[in-house]
Parts: structure tokens; sequence; C-alpha cells
């Protein structure tokens, strides 16, 4: 058999324009939904970057809630939860659960009284293998309505334009219900004392496929004791940290785990905007805080709490802050893993807290 | 040169475009989720993660067909240095089509995430949680994603070579359909 004639010289120059054309246009596809043709795009590596302070992350540790303190405990379901979501952890029954008490900041050294916003990570796993991850706050509802505000918000706060805050809180009334909330909500000295906030809704799906958008609480079974700001400056820069580790040394700490049940027209997308006080709740379980240790030897340390990670029974909702959360929590879980060198194990110096 | 007409068995010229299909996909939805926050992270994801497990099993089965059926030869006239850019990017693209899904599974399981695919699928992690691997992993997975994109850049702009330029069977021999390719050889 015989090879076809070879082209003539034009023909194999246009042959040649067309592989090129065609490779060109597929890299550039490539690239476009890489962003590299999109600066205006947010990406996660964005948002991770405006959370660093003027002077740079803190290499090695969480790009926010820099600052915490590892525990384990056990979540003991009552089984009142099964009516609305089919996982397991709903199921009565005890599972492990592991978590960090945290102080929203990027500074991993933060005096505890310089942060407003307190949070907690936590993991339970039930025997069915599946496990689901939590990262929660004290706040009753998040600062604003969307990802793109809080990188805004992000921008707004380390831009040196006078007007940057004023110009922000313009532009996102809701911002406002947070700064009343700063203002005025009491402080604790202790993590024991906080309540801890999904503020996210999610979809919890039971065994008859009926959905219901939910939020969710841990309360504090810990008696709650006010104290001024300035009182719990006096007590430290670490006290929170301290207090916690001698009060679980003494008695394991207690929350209860609630679900609040939206009805039809409640806000899911929006965490800025509370439900009405009067909706359903359900009591499910209460997490038991038996063991504190310390993050950088603990077992939360290398956890990603990423909000995203469910089991099967709970589903993400319309809100767009999950999405947004796990996108970013990979990427700062990302960079911290890749810089254990400054923030090595098992480091016996009691450096941990100090500045 | 290839006797024309002499091809890739049907089940292999299947499986090359089903997966080219799967891995571009891959590819194109892998560098998208990685630079977005929108709520389209999460089913892109799931979807990345679903349909690299998808990719691993098909590639080993081809691989498996490869062994068995071979692969038809290559013109005779084909000049030395293409034969072997052929044969090398041919082993680069099995290793990563195996190997990339593989990489992607162990980095999971060293950050001690949970693999979850589509129909609430969760498979075992096939690695301890640790920092260095989680990172050498990452990296290995980024980078030769990029590798692996530029290959299939490389490998179609051959094949349209073969096809346009040498006209000497070998893009018919893995075309999906009959080409025109008697006609042409019996210009």
């Amino acid at each position: 058999m015989t090879r076809p004639p070879l082209l003539p010289e034009n023909a194999r120059l246009g042959s040649l324009a067309l592989i090129a054309a065609i490779v060109v246009v597929a890299a550039g596809g490539f690239a476009y939904t890489a962003g590299w043709l999109s600066p205006g795009r947010l990406t996660p590596a964005k948002i991770v970057a405006a959370l660093a302070p003027p002077g740079g992350p803190a290499l090695g540790h969480r790009r926010n809630h820099a600052k915490g303190i590892c525990f384990t405990g056990t979540f003991d379901s009552n089984g009142n939860g099964a009516q609305l979501s089919r996982a397991q952890v709903f199921t009565r029954g005890q599972y492990p659960a592991l978590g960090r008490f945290n102080l929203g900041t990027p500074d991993p050294n933060a005096p505890d009284a310089t942060v407003r916003v307190r949070g907690m990570g936590l993991q339970i796993a039930t025997p069915d293998g599946e496990i689901w991850r939590m990262a929660m706050i004290d706040l009753p509802f998040f600062p604003v309505s969307t990802p793109q505000a809080f990188y805004e918000l992000l921008k707004a706060s380390a831009s040196k334009a006078p007007d940057a805050m004023k110009t922000f809180a313009a532009a996102h009334p809701e911002f406002a219900v947070f700064g009343k909330w700063a203002q005025s909500a009491p402080w604790t000295a202790s993590y024991a004392e906080e309540p801890y906030n999904s503020l996210d809704a999610f979809i919890v799906v039971n065994d008859s496929g009926a959905e219901h958008a939910v939020r969710w609480s841990l309360l504090p079974q810990a008696p709650v004791v006010p104290i001024t700001q300035s009182d719990l400056a006096k007590l430290g820069p670490n006290h929170l940290e301290q207090e916690i580790a001698e009060r679980v040394g003494k008695a394991p700490q207690r929350w209860t785990m609630v679900l609040t049940v939206a009805q039809p027209g409640d806000p899911t997308s929006d965490p800025s905007k509370a439900w009405p006080a009067d909706r359903r709740t359900v009591a499910v379980g209460t997490l038991v805080v038996q063991r504190i240790e310390a993050e950088r030897d603990g077992p939360c340390r290398d956890i990603n709490f990423d909000p995203t990670l469910l089991p099967n029974g709970i589903q993400v909702s319309d809100d767009p802050f999950p999405a947004a959360r796990s996108a970013a929590y990979a990427r700062s879980y990302d960079l911290r893993t890749a810089e254990v060198r400054d923030y090595p194990y098992h480091q016996t110096t009691a450096t941990g807290g100090q500045r | 040169m290839i006797a024309i007409g002499e091809r890739f068995t049907p089940v292999q010229r299947l499986l090359h475009w089903v997966m080219a299909i799967c891995i571009l996909t891959m590819l194109f939805i892998g560098v998208g989720f990685a630079s977005t926050i929108t709520p389209k992270y999460i089913p892109l994801l799931a979807t990345h993660k679903t349909l690299g497990m998808a990719i691993l099993v098909l590639a080993l089965i081809r691989l498996g067909v490869r062994l068995r059926y071979g692969a038809p030869p290559l013109p005779a006239d084909l000049p030395q240095p293409m034969r072997l850019a052929a044969s090398l990017s041919h082993y680069a693209l099995y290793a990563l089509m195996i190997g990339m899904p593989l990489l992607g599974w162990a980095m999971l399981s060293t950050a001690d995430y949970p693999v979850v695919l589509y129909g609430n699928i969760w498979l075992p992690r096939i690695l301890p949680r640790n920092d260095t691997l989680h990172t050498l992993l990452w990296d290995a997975h980024f980078y030769l994603a990029f590798a692996f994109y530029a290959l299939i850049l490389l490998h179609v702009a051959a094949a349209l070579f073969h096809a346009l330029i040498r006209r000497d069977g070998v893009f018919e021999s893995m075309a999906p359909a009959p080409s025109h390719a008697k006609v042409v050889a019996a210009e």
C-alpha cells in the first residue's frame, strides 16, 4: 500500500497553522478556567491572603482562628435528631468527638482580650465510618451576607484609606448589627461559657426523605459569668487556654446541641440574618469535653474543620458560605501543612502562647 | 507505515475516546474548582473525586487491554526521533492516567479528609495523616496536572500532524469510526 502524496507546501502550512490554532485555543481555555485571565475572580488564594495581618501570616498556623487549643470527648446523642436527619450521629448513642477552641484572629499569639470572636471546630465520628466536621463561632449571626462582602470587609479593614470602613459599612448595612453586638455583648472568661453557632443553614434529610433547613448551636451548660474586657485583659494574655485546661481537668464540660428548624420563607442563604426566636428547636444531644491538649502536638492540629464535610443526612443549603469556607480552609490547610518547619511538633520550650 | 485499515481494536478505541472526554473534563474541573469560592466549588470537587476514581478504573482496564491486544505498528518511514517521542509520550500518558487519581486519593488521605464520591461512597484512606507527605503529594498532583494537559496538547498536535500532514494512517488507527483514510489513500 502506498502513502498518499505529500501535500503541497501551502496546504502543509495551512494545516500547521490549523494545528497551532487548536493548541493555542485549548491552552487559552484552560488558562481561562484556571482563572489566569480573570484577575477579578475571587479565589481561595485571594481570600486567604487577605486574612493575613500587616506583618504577614503566622507560618505553620491556620490563616484565621489561628490561636487555639485541642479537646477530645464524646457526643452523646439522645436520638431526638433522628426525626430530622438519617445521619447515624443522630441515633441514640455515644460517639467520639474531637475539636478545637479558638479565637477569631490570624495571630496565634494575640492576647485573649483583644479578640472579640471565639470559635469551636468539631468533628464527630460514627461507627458507619462517616464523619461530621463543623466550625462554629459565638456570634449569633455572621457579620456580612456574602463571601464577596467578607472579602471586601477584610480589604477595608486592612486599607489605609481613612474612609475605607465607613464606605464598607455604608454598602453593607448588615455590618452595623455586628458592630452593635461587638460593643454590647458581654465577654466571658471561659471557652466553657460560650455558645457556638453554625450560623450557616444546612439541609437535613430524614429516613423518609423529608428535608428541613436547620442551623445549630452548642449551648453551654456551664453558668455564664459576664466579665468586662478590661478585667479579662487583667487575667493574662492566654487565660482562656489555661482556664479551659484547668476546668476540664477538674470535670468534663458540656454543651447541648440544639437544631433550629426554619419555617418556609426563613432566609437560608444569608447567615447575617438570624431567624425569628420562636422557631422550633430540637435538643439532639450533649457534647462532653473530657480532655484538653495543646495544639502543637494535639489531635486537632492537622484537622481541617471544613464545614462541608458532612455525613449522609446533612447537606449544604443555598447558603454560599460553606462552599467559600471549604475552598479557603483547604487553601489555609495546604499552606500551613507545607510550613511545618515554622511550627514544629514536639517543642518542649514553653513558647506556645508567648509573644 | 501502518497498513491502512490496521487499527486499534474497537474496545481500545472506545476506551480512548471515552477517557479523552473524562480526562479533559477532569483537568478543567480541577483548575476550575481550585480557583473559585462560589457554591459550584462543592459539586465540582465531588465530581473531580468521582470522575478521578472512574478514570483510575478505566485506565487500569485500558492498560490490561493494551497489554493483551497491543497496538498497530507505527509507519516504517516514521523518523526515529518521532518514534521515540511517540513511545515516551504514551508511557507518560499511561503513568499519568493511573498516577494522578492515586496521587489525589493519597493526598486526601494524608490530610485526613474523607474521600466521598457521588452515591455516598466513602473510600478508605490509603495513607496515614502526614504533613510532609501531604505537601509532597499536593505539589505532585498540582504540577503534574499542568504537565498532563501539556502532554495532551502535544498528543493532539501530533495526532493532527499525522492526520493532516503525514497522512500516514496513525490518526485513523485510533479514529472513533472508519474515516476517509481509504479515500485519501486512493487519491
